[in-house]
């Protein structure tokens, strides 16, 4: 896709995208849903979280591939112990001559099996304030000292989540991204960004849903068929999320970025994406694989990237101003 | 789709915002207020909003204007006089009849109705109690007598005018419900703080600004349809923000009852009020879910929907369009 000019489109010409508004990602997306094709990879929050943070060197050496393709990423945020309350993270970085050493545990790990690199938030002053003595840091996954297991997700999925253990995993101290303590910073940016529906091309993926299971239908004597209830509410929802999409591109035409908006959004797609779920079980059943899989692996949609509960703090306490 | 208000439409909408803050009643005692009703209805009627379509306004700005002034819950005519005179423009105290009763007919002498293409009129007998407070229902003083026609184009798009506007409004009083609840929660005190802070209100209330905010997503796209889209297409895009923006104002108002607790459910508390005119609005120009075309054809022509031409991939093409 990307040697055909059609990734990276919305992102910095300088490192192999072309510097188009993101609404031709949109358009890109809903072509691909259209056409049955897999969806592009979501790399977006990954992107800017580098761009925005990264020193113009490092942006040089990992973004093009990044963006074309050659080098796959994860992103190493989450911990066992470190979820919603993802600054109590206890994953260190210790300084040793020009590297730093890595030890801990991280989990929800998207594509560790296969990524080349991993952007990593470890703790690198354990006596800051918890928020300021984290760092971010761009780290090979080829190494000793690196050991990924594969977590298997309720859908059966064993592909796509990860389990890493850093055991004496070493990364040169120029891979850190922004200054020493600027780890948090980075961290809002990456997960603001995850919760962008626009950034992630799911719309188009629900709409593909719904057609195919509206095409999964049985027709009924005289060519009518009776919509499920579940199944028409998730083309409503669908249809309301592509509205929204279009209308949070084209506020961002005139230079407006949703800050805690983002949680609106990403609690809309939830709640699309769950209900495309039930509409999946709804005209499956549990007999149907493909359906089974929709609706299983859409329970994790309020889940990761921040919570449905996370979104609504952020709400309550950032734009409703209800304090806590 | 540029989802952006042009300049002109939101200074429109600040102007219906201002009316509706400074003459709406701020208090179901208020309802009663006639000296007050009497400015309200100098404003309107001054402000030429009944006559917008004749005077060449789209549906965005119509729709911008019933929102706002049913967030201020404006209890003198708008909807019925404005939709009439998007029928044919008729000059004052004329309101809209569906079936044998005027709708919003204060101040109203005549009603025009749409039968099909046909045009038909009757003067109106003496109003009567409505379950939404703010307005009143009238029935026909003598039968409806035929009054012109129009074109079935002009019917159409009417439709998805009328379905938009009352969208709009029910999208407006979730606003003013919500906006009651968030305002209470911050001032309203239980063991020792703000009930606004504990989670069991402000997720509740975080919930209802996505549902507010993906309504007016999805309304904002149904009333730039009336105008742009086919009229098929703009009626089929009403009516999905109908079904999606019905269900969410009606979650906003009863969780405005529940965050105000016993207070809610007196008599003398608003919350009701905003409730009432977001369930007649429903039943204004209802759609119900399971009307709601998910996009695929039915498989003959049997019961009056016409078979795709065989070839040219008919079927696939109008399901693309229904969904995308």
């Amino acid at each position: 896709m990307y040697d055909a000019g059609f990734f990276g489109l919305s992102w910095p010409r300088e490192y192999g995208g072309q510097d188009l508004p993101p609404v031709y990602d949109v358009i890109l997306d809903e072509e691909l849903a259209v056409a049955g094709a897999p969806p592009r990879p979501s790399l977006g929050y990954l992107v800017t979280g580098l761009g925005r943070h990264g020193s113009r060197e490092l942006c040089q050496r990992f973004l093009p591939g990044m963006i074309s393709g050659a080098e796959r990423w994860c992103q190493g945020f989450s911990e066992p112990g470190a979820g919603s309350d993802l600054a109590s993270l206890a994953t260190t970085a210790v300084r040793d001559g020009d590297a730093y050493v890595i030890s801990g545990q991280k989990v929800w790990t998207s594509y560790s099996d296969v990524a080349d690199w991993c952007l990593l938030l470890a703790r690198t002053d354990p006596s800051a304030p918890r928020h300021e003595g984290i760092s971010a840091f761009v780290i090979s996954m080829h190494q000793p000292g690196i050991e990924q297991r594969p977590l298997t997700m309720i859908s059966g999925v064993s592909t796509e989540f990860g389990q890493v253990a850093f055991d004496g995993a070493r990364v040169p101290a120029a891979s850190m991204v922004g200054a020493p303590g600027e780890g948090w910073k980075l961290a809002m940016t990456v997960v603001s960004h995850e919760r962008e529906p626009s950034t992630l091309g799911f719309t188009a993926r629900y709409g593909k849903t719904v057609r195919m299971l509206a095409a999964r239908l049985p027709a009924e004597p005289g060519g009518d068929r009776t919509t499920p209830p579940e199944l028409a509410w998730a083309h409503v929802q669908t249809q309301m999320l592509y509205a929204h999409v279009r209308r949070r591109l084209s506020e961002q035409l005139d230079g407006i970025t949703h800050g805690s908006g983002g949680s609106l959004d990403k609690l809309l797609m939830t709640w699309t994406e769950q209900a495309v779920g039930h509409a999946a079980l709804a005209v499956g059943g549990t007999g149907d694989a493909e359906a089974l899989h929709a609706y299983l692996y859409s329970r994790a949609q309020s889940v990761m990237g921040g919570t449905s509960q996370i979104q609504k703090n952020i709400i309550a306490d950032r734009i409703l101003g209800l304090g806590g | 789709m540029d989802a952006r208000l042009t300049a002109e439409q939101a200074s429109l909408r600040e102007a219906a915002a201002r009316l509706a803050d400074d003459l709406g009643p701020r208090s179901v005692l208020a309802l009663s207020d006639s000296e007050r009703l009497a400015r309200l209805e100098q404003a309107i009627s001054g402000s030429g909003w009944r006559s917008l379509r004749s005077d060449g306004a789209g549906g965005v700005e119509i729709a911008l204007v019933a929102e706002e002034l049913a967030r201020g819950l404006i209890d003198v005519a708008f909807l019925g006089p404005v939709l009439a005179d998007a029928l044919r423009p008729s000059g004052p105290g004329v309101t809209l009849a569906i079936g044998a009763t005027a709708i919003d007919a204060r101040g109203a002498t005549r009603a025009l109705a749409l039968d099909g293409t046909r045009l038909l009129s009757a003067p109106l007998g003496d109003p009567a109690g409505c379950a939404d407070l703010t307005r009143a229902a009238a029935p026909l003083a003598r039968p409806l007598q035929a009054a012109g026609e129009i074109s079935a184009a002009h019917a159409t798009r009417w439709r998805a005018l009328a379905i938009s506007v009352t969208t709009a409004e029910m999208v407006g009083a979730a606003r003013g419900a919500h906006a009651l609840a968030v305002g209470y929660a911050r001032v309203r005190a239980q063991y020792g703080h703000p009930v606004g802070s504990y989670q069991a209100i402000s997720h509740l209330l975080a919930e209802g600004l996505a549902l507010i905010e993906g309504s007016e997503s999805i309304l904002r796209y149904a009333a730039w349809a009336v105008d742009e889209l086919r009229p098929a297409d703009a009626v089929r895009a009403a009516r999905l923000a109908k079904v999606y923006c019905a269900q969410a104002a009606r979650t906003v108002c009863e969780t405005a009852i529940q965050v105000h607790g016993g207070i809610g459910n007196t008599w003398e508390c608003l919350a009701h009020v905003f409730l009432r005119r977001v369930l007649v609005c429903a039943e204004t120009f209802p759609v119900r879910l399971e009307e709601i075309d998910v996009g695929l054809p039915r498989l003959t022509s049997g019961s009056g929907v016409p078979c795709p031409p065989a070839g040219l991939a008919g079927p696939a093409r109008r399901r693309v369009r229904a969904v995308g």
